[in-house]
């Protein structure tokens, strides 16, 4: 009894075990396997797929300018994007947010990225050459360029970033958002999202969609590093919305264990950026909680497609608020 | 870490626990039943010999009669095959004579015939020299035969006090008459006159055709050598020089005083051998003792021929090697760059040895990754680019083992053990994730997965592991069962507990 309690108490193993940390062998047996069938994995590992379901489902996404699918018609990109003043081309099966190029501006035929690094035609030209190449594609299979309207970004995140666009992560379970973080790109990240990439990750407490604590590279952080922003100001606008949203996802795709990616357009409120079926466990570092206890929760509920998105949003909501450390 | 289990999960476990019954009942059995040792244990020394038998036939039936040798002191006979193809095969005691009889219809042109025997030497009975001593045989000589053959033997006989002192000083005495002894020679050879000559003198004796082991030697002959009696107690003695005693490394290949090889319906017949010497597990030389207790639960690898068993040897092992890559990926969280791709390079090591190995993984993947960074700048389609590097590779093996052959590192002609598709694979996977994620990521997941390859290596290499995998095959139901459940395993990786640990540490 004593080695027990001395195994939950004094050891790494048992503290994070007994905090509910879910661990990848764990997420990968009982909750990717189980509840995410793999024929449904096309659905959320094409960037088009996934914008045509959404629209059907009536979930906004980003604009579509156009769908460049051959080498011939990479030429084509300069008549598309004609008269738009900003766009972003990204890789349909990339992940990670490989191959994504955002074009900012564009003045008198030379193209500016967000950074205001100007391009030439022809780079835009080799970058899509190489998405149909499948350089950003997983197992580098032959893949086709999405032009999309670029996102504008929300005035309450506009001192929360760096270059690029924040997005909020939510894990959603058997319909109902179980936990969500913002990713807010710095100048470390290269403007990138992505957290093993050096953004920063802030949890958002379920209830309010107020930050709760905030990590860059596994060590906590109270200020946006390059802004200087205090992050306990952070507040996610439209919370409400941005939850329904993530929980129709579910819906669309019937995925069970899902990451859902959003973000908040100035004009066009939230918006759905993509889906992943094997979301990364960071996310519990960016709140400080383990997943475990509330998926076990989730679980216990007999008959989850009962419960309407309005009813699912309620219950995340009351179940899975948080205390801000920050 | 719910301690219910899922009702789910119970048919693993069942499997689990119905492949690790069934693969230690046939450990086990194995090992009781024919005394497989668990351990490997200390080598033993065998001589293979191969006779080459060669002759002419005429286009009639042909009858062929072998020599073979028997168990002797200090040799004991382990097993026994022959080529012959489309020949009858017998092996004919009589008596202490043991001959191989091959036989067939009709045979015409130059035939070749094969017998090989695994003698296993054995020190300890090598110094008995007991014998059953043959019949003395009487010759008469007449004229100056008789007159030569008595003054030899006189003068031996005064100088010698038994058997052996009579035969030592007769050879001498043949050394130095040599008017006397070419008078001899010219009807019947010297270890005939010399047996017909101490048979006269009451010496049982015989002329026994010898076989010189020497590892790797081809195109060897008999050389005969006297057979002397005191009592059932025998010696060899040379009957060149008289010196006495039986060389470590010679055998008795016919000790019965009969020919070597009796041909009818052939002509121009040769027999030459060809001798390796290797060195064996005990537990193989019982294995092939026992060769013939064929039983139906003997699922052994040791009843295939010896070329399949020693392809058996490496495949046997990789699910040791799958088995390290489960532990380290699971278990411990190691980004490999390929799932098995550590396996194939462990696999590749123990071809090449460990340092020759990581220096020419090193040099390929290095040069490799040169070449595939200038592809990368054509935007060439995935399949004729891997194809590419495929080709690159095989040029780069090409080249460093004629630069190392040239500069007479025989060492380096061992890259060519390295599986060149695989490496491709990997050049193009590294090569992509540098584009992608940095140097730093490639640097991790090649470390990784070298360090995964290095010990699936070491564990792949270790004598017990190999004997236990190549004697017991239900150990691959244990394996199978212990990788089921890795695959079941959901709690933290030990890399996790690092990644995660400042979460529970922190207040």
């Amino acid at each position: 009894m004593n080695l027990l309690q001395y195994w939950r108490e004094r050891t790494v193993y048992g503290r994070l075990a007994g905090k509910g940390i879910l661990g990848m062998n764990c997420r990968n047996i009982r909750y990717i396997s189980r509840y995410n069938p793999r024929t449904l994995y096309p659905l959320v590992d094409d960037k088009l797929k996934t914008k045509t379901l959404a629209l059907e489902h009536g979930v906004n996404v980003p604009d579509l300018i156009g769908v460049i699918d051959n080498q011939h018609d990479v030429r084509k990109i300069a008549k598309m994007t004609d008269g738009i003043p900003g766009f972003c081309i990204k890789p349909a099966k990339g992940s990670g947010g490989k191959g994504i190029l955002v074009i900012d501006r564009v003045v008198d035929g030379v193209y500016y990225k967000t950074n205001g690094q100007p391009i030439s035609l022809q780079d835009i030209q080799r970058h899509i050459s190489n998405i149909l190449a499948g350089l950003f594609s997983l197992g580098g299979k032959t893949d086709f360029a999405l032009v999309e309207s670029l996102i504008k970004v929300d005035d309450a995140f506009r001192q929360f970033t760096h270059e690029g666009v924040p997005d909020l992560r939510v894990i959603v379970f058997r319909g109902f958002p179980v936990m969500s973080m913002m990713r807010l790109s710095c100048a470390s990240s290269k403007g990138k999202a992505n957290l093993h990439q050096g953004a920063v990750g802030v949890g958002i407490s379920m209830d309010t969609g107020g930050a709760v604590r905030a990590v860059q590279s596994g060590r906590p952080v109270t200020h946006h590093p390059d802004t200087k922003q205090p992050l306990s100001e952070l507040v996610v606008p439209q919370w409400i919305g941005m939850l329904e949203l993530a929980c129709a996802c579910y819906d669309m795709t019937g995925l069970g264990y899902l990451g859902v990616d959003l973000v908040l357009d100035k004009n066009r409120g939230p918006l759905l950026l993509e889906l992943n079926a094997r979301p990364g466990l960071s996310i519990q570092v960016a709140n400080n909680a383990g997943l475990l206890p509330r998926l076990r929760r989730i679980e216990s509920i007999k008959k989850p497609e009962k419960f309407p998105i309005v009813e699912r949003v309620a219950y995340s909501r009351t179940h899975f608020a948080a205390q801000s450390d920050l | 870490m719910s301690k219910s289990v899922s009702s789910t999960r119970v048919p693993l476990y069942v499997l689990v626990l119905g492949l690790i019954g069934a693969g230690l009942f046939l450990t086990f059995y194995r090992h009781y039943t024919f005394d497989v040792p668990w351990l490997p244990d200390a080598k033993r020394q065998i001589w293979s010999i191969e006779a080459k038998v060669e002759f002419e036939a005429l286009g009639q039936p042909v009858k062929l009669s072998l020599a073979v040798p028997d168990n002797q002191p200090g040799f004991e006979r382990v097993s026994e095959h022959t080529a012959s193809p489309g020949y009858g095969l017998a092996f004919v005691d009589e008596g202490v004579k043991r001959r191989a009889e091959w036989s067939i219809r009709e045979a015409k042109g130059r035939q070749t015939l094969y017998y090989q025997v695994d003698m296993l030497f054995d020190e300890d009975s090598f110094n008995v020299t007991e014998g059953v001593p043959p019949v003395i045989e009487t010759v008469t000589y007449a004229g100056p035969e008789q007159t030569a053959v008595t003054q030899l033997l006189q003068r031996a006989r005064a100088r010698s006090a038994d058997a052996f002192t009579m035969t030592r000083e007769l050879i001498a005495e043949f050394n130095n008459e040599t008017q006397l002894a070419q008078l001899l020679v010219q009807q019947k050879s010297r270890e005939r006159r010399l047996v017909e000559m101490l048979n006269l003198a009451g010496i049982p004796a015989r002329v026994v055709q010898t076989l010189f082991l020497e590892d790797g030697r081809r195109r060897q002959t008999l050389v005969s050598y006297l057979q002397v009696f005191s009592g059932d107690q025998y010696a060899l003695f040379d009957p060149q020089t008289g010196q006495q005693g039986q060389m470590e490394n010679q055998l008795l290949w016919e000790q019965n005083s009969s020919s070597l090889l009796d041909l009818v319906g052939g002509r121009d017949s040769a027999v030459t051998f060809s001798i390796i010497s290797q060195e064996v597990p005990a537990s193989r030389i019982y294995q092939e003792k026992v060769a013939h207790l064929k039983n139906a639960m003997d699922f052994s690898i040791h009843s295939l021929p010896l070329e399949e068993q020693a392809m058996f040897k490496g495949i046997l092992l990789i699910p040791v090697g799958v088995l390290v890559v489960v532990i380290m990926r699971i278990l411990v969280g190691i980004r490999t760059s390929g799932t098995f791709m550590p396996v194939l390079i462990a696999l590749a090591f123990i071809q090449t040895s460990l340092i020759t190995g990581l220096v020419g993984f090193f040099l390929i993947v290095g040069v490799g990754l040169m070449i595939r960074s200038y592809l990368s700048r054509h935007n060439l389609l995935l399949v004729a680019r891997i194809s590419a590097v495929i080709i690159s590779v095989i040029v780069i093996i090409a080249a460093f083992s004629v630069l190392a052959y040239g500069l007479g590192l025989a060492e380096g002609l061992k890259v060519t053990f390295f599986p060149m598709i695989i490496l491709s694979w990997t050049i193009e996977r590294m090569s992509i994730l540098w584009e992608e994620e940095g140097a730093k990521e490639v640097f991790i997941q090649g470390g990784g997965s070298l360090l995964v390859a290095v010990l699936a290596y070491l564990v792949m290499i270790n004598p017990i592991v190999r004997h236990l995998m190549f004697n017991f095959i239900g150990l691959q139901f244990v394996f199978m069962a212990l990788v089921l459940m890795c695959g079941n395993y959901t709690g933290y990786r030990l890399s996790e507990l690092r990644r995660f640990k400042h979460l529970v540490q922190e207040r």
